[in-house]
């Protein structure tokens, strides 16, 4: 492997205004996933206006620093408050605050960002090995490839995220539908355009990404005003003790390979990631009974996987140019805007960018890593302002941002369009994470699938004969069919008479560990969609 | 949710509070922290406090419009000529995903009854209507008097009328956001917006 670019890219992460980047990320990051509300998603969607005032480079590495910050934050309300900060954090609820009572609140936050910090770093050195190889494997990707690979990221996104999976299809397609809006690129003909001018070169990514995420979330939580402001739990004793330490050890190790492995595929994530590790560590335990009371092994597990899924989810992004979820997908967006398209090329044609980014998250851990903690006791205090406070804050900065960019006030009617959309979209159930992804890739997925059908003669069965877009349509069945197996499979074993099987949208827990403390979790807190997946802006709703 | 009002055990150990005194006081009011709960506690009580379902209508006509959407988009595509499959036209595409949009609301439609992730519009989902109203106006004034009014009114309205704010927090945090934005903004980021001053 060329080590050259890597150190070049370390070069690029220590100018001074990256650095500063790197850190309003990760402070922002860490904010966001103490305060309940907005979600990483909805933070990075808000903040795109300010991408267009720097860098490819320094936007990327303030926007990921923003998704693996919100990681650390999310911990500190789950262990102070019994709160999830973060749909990822929920796991640590449970030892973590049961630590937080036995007055060792400092030893949960401490081994969480120990075990953060290592897991986030295992992940990037993982990456920095691994991403390389795949982008040049991807590089032999054609038209096919590309169809299947862009269709299974949807389809994952939209099949593992908590709620209805039929819902989160039917996201999916409006997204695409959306994605259609505009001139058609082969043939030049309007579509959908009604007439109206503004709409004749397709829909703005920003404002909606903005709208769906951002305003749909503020929107949706003054339903539920005033429901907060419990008294957080002391902070003591910050560092966890050598025995501790070594107690954890194993725990995090596990789990930083799972948040790895976990966090790569499309739909996976920071949450599953999360609830798998958990899972393992009660699994393996001589003494699985200690778990729900203050296990350390409980909170060190989930914070090392969520940080390294969060890590390794960029993967796809940055070697295939696919989204793995729909924090990912806004990203996407802001590279687009850039003007950068994210595909196998990024490695060669960008690597300053690609290295770039990488390495910015080994500095981000290692600050995160120095602030939590001292930080712990700022971010308590940042909790108590008000929500009717931070409303008003959040829509006048979503409002004034969405209009810097384009200087056109049809931009800010959008944001309150698509807010309204997303705003009844999460009253009827729907998650809008799907819907911005599918938007994000609808235009690449359709003219690959016409220059696919071009390719084959109008021969769908064209996908089948090449090998690597024949395993992902195979992969694509599989997922597609495997709930309906599961669904009939639960009928008929039921029994007649028995209580209606809870159909197929009940198949996305289906994914989950079976242990039932990590089952509930996955489907209470059900209005906090995994946040590193499609899902994104609907963290914290539990949180009330 | 409903914190169990017990005292909490005297175990509180303040060795090495190097995470500074003003801690110490945002905890000294953590006197009654509800206890800890197991996992499985935990999870039936953020069941209960979930918004509640909405019922079977609710659900018919989520389903319904679904299907009209997808019907819509359907006759859309037909409209805008579809070509064949060796030739895509610019409708093609289109008309796949809208079939595929009213397929699947027939499926919601199916599953009707069983479904309990949509959200009852409760007497307090009413308040969203105001807030949205308010929104509309800034889009269209923000080009005629410059973004101050118009943040600032509707800072102002959020505080006190949605966020029941009392008039003296409303008044002074509607000034204070707006001359903040103006600072970040105008003065330090050195954005294009229309200003008044």
């Amino acid at each position: 492997m060329d080590i050259a670019p890597v150190i070049d890219g370390f070069g690029v992460v220590l100018q001074p205004e990256n650095l500063l980047y790197c850190l309003i990320g990760v402070v922002v990051g860490m904010l966001v996933g103490v305060l309940p509300g907005l979600g990483p998603a909805a933070t990075i969607a808000i903040l795109l206006p300010l991408t267009y005032a720097v860098e490819p480079v320094t936007a990327i590495i303030m926007l990921a620093g923003i998704f693996y910050g919100a990681q650390y934050g999310g911990t500190i309300t789950s262990v102070l408050l019994r709160l999830p900060g973060e749909a990822s954090s929920v796991v640590t609820v449970f030892d973590g605050y049961a630590l937080a009572r036995q007055g060792k609140a400092g030893t949960a936050l401490g081994i969480a960002a120990i075990g953060s910090f290592v897991g986030g770093t295992v992940s990037i050195i993982a990456l920095t090995l691994v991403a390389p190889f795949i982008a040049s494997f991807a590089l032999d990707f054609g038209p096919p490839e590309y169809t299947m690979l862009a269709l299974l990221g949807i389809l994952l996104v939209a099949a593992v995220g908590n709620g209805s999976r039929t819902k989160a299809f039917v996201a999916a397609a409006i997204g695409l539908l959306l994605a259609t809006v505009g001139r058609d690129g082969f043939t030049g003909a309007e579509r959908f355009t009604f007439e109206s001018l503004s709409m004749a070169d397709g829909l703005d990514f920003v404002p909606i990404a903005m709208g769906i995420f951002g305003l749909a979330e503020i929107l949706h939580s003054l339903e539920n005003r005033g429901k907060l402001g419990k008294p957080p739990a002391k902070v003591s004793n910050p560092w966890p003790s050598r025995k501790d330490l070594k107690q954890s050890s194993g725990a995090i190790g596990r789990g930083s390979v799972i948040g790895f492995v976990l966090g790569i595929l499309p739909g996976g994530g920071a949450v599953l990631s999360s609830l798998a590790a958990y899972g393992l560590e009660k699994k393996r335990s001589k003494t699985p009974e200690r778990f729900g009371k203050g296990a350390i092994e409980g909170v060190a597990a989930p914070e090392s996987a969520n940080n390294a899924a969060a890590t390794s989810s960029f993967i796809p992004l940055l070697t295939l140019g696919i989204p793995a979820n729909a924090t990912i997908a806004v990203i996407f967006g802001a590279l687009l805007i850039q003007g950068i398209t994210p595909g196998p090329g990024l490695v060669e044609d960008h690597p300053e960018l690609f290295w770039g980014v990488v390495n910015s998250m080994y500095i981000g851990n290692i600050l995160l890593l120095m602030m939590s903690i001292p930080l712990v006791g700022l971010f308590v205090k940042i909790l108590t302002i008000r929500a009717s406070i931070m409303a008003p804050i959040t829509v006048l900065i979503t409002l004034i941002g969405v209009y810097t960019v384009n200087n056109n006030s049809f931009d800010i009617v959008l944001v309150i369009v698509f807010g309204v959309l997303g705003y009844l979209m999460k009253k009827a159930g729907f998650e809008p994470g799907p819907l911005v992804l599918a938007f994000v890739l609808g235009s690449l997925l359709e003219s690959n699938a016409r220059r696919s059908l071009i390719l084959f003669d109008g021969d769908v069965a064209g996908f089948a004969t090449r090998p690597i877009s024949g395993t992902l349509l195979a992969v694509l069945v599989v997922v597609l069919v495997l709930p309906l197996l599961g669904f009939v499979l639960r009928r008929s074993l039921a029994g007649r008479g028995g209580p209606a099987a809870p159909g197929p949208g009940g198949g996305a827990t289906g994914e989950t560990p079976s242990d039932s403390p990590s089952d509930s979790p996955s489907d209470s807190p059900s209005d906090t969609p995994s946040d590193t997946d499609a899902p994104e802006g609907r963290t914290k709703e539990s949180s009330r | 949710m409903s914190p169990r009002g017990r005292q909490a055990a005297p175990d509180e150990k303040t060795v090495g509070t190097a995470a500074g005194p003003s801690l110490e006081k945002a905890a000294a009011v953590a006197d009654d922290l509800p206890e800890a709960a197991s996992p499985e506690e935990l999870a039936a009580q953020w069941e209960a406090e979930k918004p509640e379902p909405a019922g079977l209508t609710t659900n018919v006509v989520l389903a319904l419009l679904v299907i009209g959407f997808g019907g819509a988009g359907v006759v859309g595509s037909l409209a805008l000529g579809t070509g064949s499959l060796g030739e895509p036209g610019p409708g093609t595409w289109p008309l796949v995903v809208s079939s595929a949009i009213a397929l699947l609301g027939l499926v919601l439609l199916a599953q009707a009854r069983a479904t309990s992730d949509t959200e009852r519009f409760t007497s307090d989902s009413w308040v969203v209507l105001p807030a949205v109203l308010t929104l509309v106006p800034f889009a269209y004034l923000i080009e005629v008097v410059g973004f101050e009014i118009p943040s600032a009114v509707l800072a102002f309205v959020w505080l006190k009328v949605l966020g029941r704010e009392g008039w003296r927090t409303s008044v002074v945090g509607a000034l204070l956001m707006t001359v903040s934005f103006y600072l970040i903004f105008v003065t330090a980021l050195g954005v294009s917006l229309p200003h008044l001053f």
